[in-house]
């Protein structure tokens, strides 16, 4: 079976730092901040590699969209072990309806068999790529996958989704869009003989005019704020002031 | 601030510091595992090391002045926040590891490096202590000043983490190698430094003074790999009874001691080397389920003999206190311990400030 996976990784700031917000409120202040692969798509990919390396599939292809230095999340998922690269160039801020119609663009392209990406970025925190490109595709989706196991005969994903109440079995006909979730897997590090060999693996450039896909910007941010410093309790002294409080300040009961 | 000196009183714990200064793009000049609680004026009092000693040096470098209260009550103001002041004595120096003997400090004016945003860290395996050497040696040549930390560790020491730490996983497997290394460097551009790294332990890897390795891709990758390294001393609080040892000795000697322990000892412990090799530190432990006085003779003072035929020192930076004090002979020279004494009489009379430390009973006002 000659199945390719396509994992589509985003360039996010990296999850350990502590962010702040430009003086303007229009974003997050992103220079001279470290930028690593969102950790869901880490998982994404990992689980692309472990799917390959079972035999299961041929072949796997790393997708990221935006700016130049795109091309360092790429050569990290080279370096795990993807196998080539697709760099979408576009330096202005892509929203998930964009990125499925693009991804759908380069589903068309590549025709993968099974297309994995990370439930969510972290830096927005949609959890809407998934979801819409499976829609543009007319594919089956399973999110917040715990747990992806693949029959070759029968061409169909069995996923376990992390739902409220708990875990839901689906069986998807392949293609198929997973979207993984946090205990899906524990990425790989990247070793230094695949660090090396990545430096030779193709990546592959498309800009948004190559996949035909028109870029609509449908969303402005108005504003970009802080939460509200969380305010120090007070002591009540009797059980009439409590309830005083929790009904006329809180206005919870 | 744009000078990057930092003044500030002897109780703030240095992980405030550290965010303190984050926010106006410094950092302080050293890192501890007990960052969370150790407070700066503690630091000085021991001339405290840590991970980063190979870039930013010693406290004695990035103190540029102190505040001490002296025994007899006087305030002395050496709070200077000068780079370059050759007026007289510069009696911080004594201040400086001395544990609070001479005096306790109450002020500090440190050096705060500028931060660098682009850090890169690599975990490494080595087959032999002789490629470790060779390592340590390029790495300072070759990445020259982005290097920021080389530590190494050995097979025993990554059995024991593995064993007894939650949530830590071996960077390398399947197998445990008989050596790792840990090299960070901290540069000012992010893709150079990362193929100034690249290249240089590709280069390592032909020459076979490295058999295997990773490179974090992300902060978090980081930090497990710095758990490795960090958890070894609680790995070993857990494993049982453990005697520890902070020994500075000739890098090229450095595991012989390590080696003679352990045969020393044979089937009787566990003994464990790592530290922080790019300045030749080594902390070697003696892991056993229970303590015995058996083990301990065979332990010292073979111990301290070796390190002090090697003009080593027999305590590298954790100081001497209250169980090493008659021991300040294997490192230092009668003469030497006899100016110290006199030192403390002129500082210290009555003897008051943190008592039977540092120097020899025999030798301390009292």
């Amino acid at each position: 079976m000659t199945m390719k996976i396509m994992v589509a990784v985003k360039r996010v700031v990296d999850y350990a730092v502590k962010i702040r917000v430009k003086s303007d409120k229009s974003g997050v202040d992103t220079s001279n901040v470290k930028m690593s692969m969102n950790p869901f798509c880490e998982i994404a990919l990992e689980e692309a590699l472990r799917i390959k390396e079972s035999g299961l599939a041929s072949e796997v292809v790393a997708v990221s969209m935006g700016p130049a230095q795109c091309i360092d999340t790429l050569r990290t998922g080279l370096a795990m072990g993807a196998d080539r690269a697709i760099h979408v160039d576009y330096s202005a801020t892509l929203y998930p309806l964009s990125v499925a119609k693009l991804l759908k663009a380069l589903v068309d392209v590549e025709k993968p068999g099974l297309l994995i990406l990370g439930k969510q970025a972290i830096d927005d925190d949609c959890n809407q790529t998934g979801q819409m490109v499976a829609g543009l595709l007319n594919w089956p989706q399973g999110t917040f996958a715990s747990k992806v196991v693949l029959d070759k005969e029968k061409k169909v994903a069995t996923v376990d989704r992390e739902v409220d109440g708990g875990l839901e079995t689906l069986s998807l006909d392949l293609p198929a869009v997973i979207t993984t979730d946090l205990r899906l897997n524990q990425p790989r590090y990247a070793k230094l003989p695949n660090i090396m060999k990545a430096k030779s693996k193709k990546i592959e450039k498309f800009t948004v005019q190559d996949l035909k896909v028109e870029i609509k910007s449908d969303l402005e941010i108005v504003q970009v704020t802080e939460p509200p410093k969380r305010k120090a309790g007070i002591n009540v002294s009797s059980v009439d002031e409590l309830i005083d409080k929790l009904k006329n300040e809180a206005h919870v009961i | 601030m744009v000078s990057g000196i930092l003044v500030c009183e002897a109780g703030c714990i240095l992980e405030n510091l550290g965010t303190f200064l984050d926010n106006q793009g410094f950092v302080v000049p050293l890192d501890l595992g007990a960052k969370g609680s150790c407070q700066i004026g503690g630091n000085v009092s021991t001339n405290a090391g840590g991970l980063h000693f190979i870039r930013y040096g010693s406290l004695h470098g990035s103190i540029l002045g102190l505040e001490v209260v002296l025994a007899n009550g006087t305030v002395l103001d050496m709070l200077g926040t000068l780079r370059k002041d050759n007026t007289g004595y510069d009696l911080k120096h004594l201040f400086i590891g001395s544990e609070g003997s001479l005096g306790v400090v109450t002020k500090v004016s440190l050096l705060a490096p500028p931060k660098l945003s682009s850090v890169h860290l690599a975990f490494l395996a080595c087959k032999d202590y002789f490629s470790c050497q060779k390592l340590l040696l390029e790495a300072k040549r070759k990445l020259g000043e982005t290097l920021s930390a080389f530590e190494f560790l050995d097979s025993n020491s990554m059995d024991l983490v593995l064993n007894h730490l939650e949530g830590v996983r071996n960077p390398l497997p399947p197998s445990l190698h008989n050596f790792y290394v840990l090299i960070e460097t901290r540069g000012s551009d992010e893709s150079y430094d990362r193929e100034k790294l690249e290249a240089f332990l590709l280069r390592s890897m032909e020459a076979d003074y490295i058999s295997d390795g990773a490179i974090a891709q992300d902060i978090n990758q980081a930090s497990s790999f710095w758990r490795i390294r960090e958890g070894i001393a609680e790995a070993l609080m857990k494993a049982g009874a453990v005697y520890k040892y902070d020994l500075s000795l000739p890098v090229d000697k450095m595991y012989n001691l390590v080696e003679e322990m352990r045969s020393r000892l044979g089937q009787s412990a566990n003994v464990v080397g790592y530290g922080h090799l790019g300045d030749g530190n080594l902390h070697l432990n003696i892991s056993t389920s229970q303590y015995s006085n058996a083990i301990l003779a065979k332990i010292e003072p073979f111990v301290y003999e070796w390190t002090s035929k090697h003009r080593g020192s027999i305590s590298a930076e954790h100081g001497l206190g209250l169980m090493k004090a008659d021991k300040i002979h294997y490192s230092k020279s009668p003469q030497t311990v006899q100016l110290m004494s006199s030192i403390k009489k002129l500082l210290d009379p009555n003897g008051i400030l943190n008592p039977y430390k540092v120097l020899p009973p025999s030798l301390l006002p009292c």
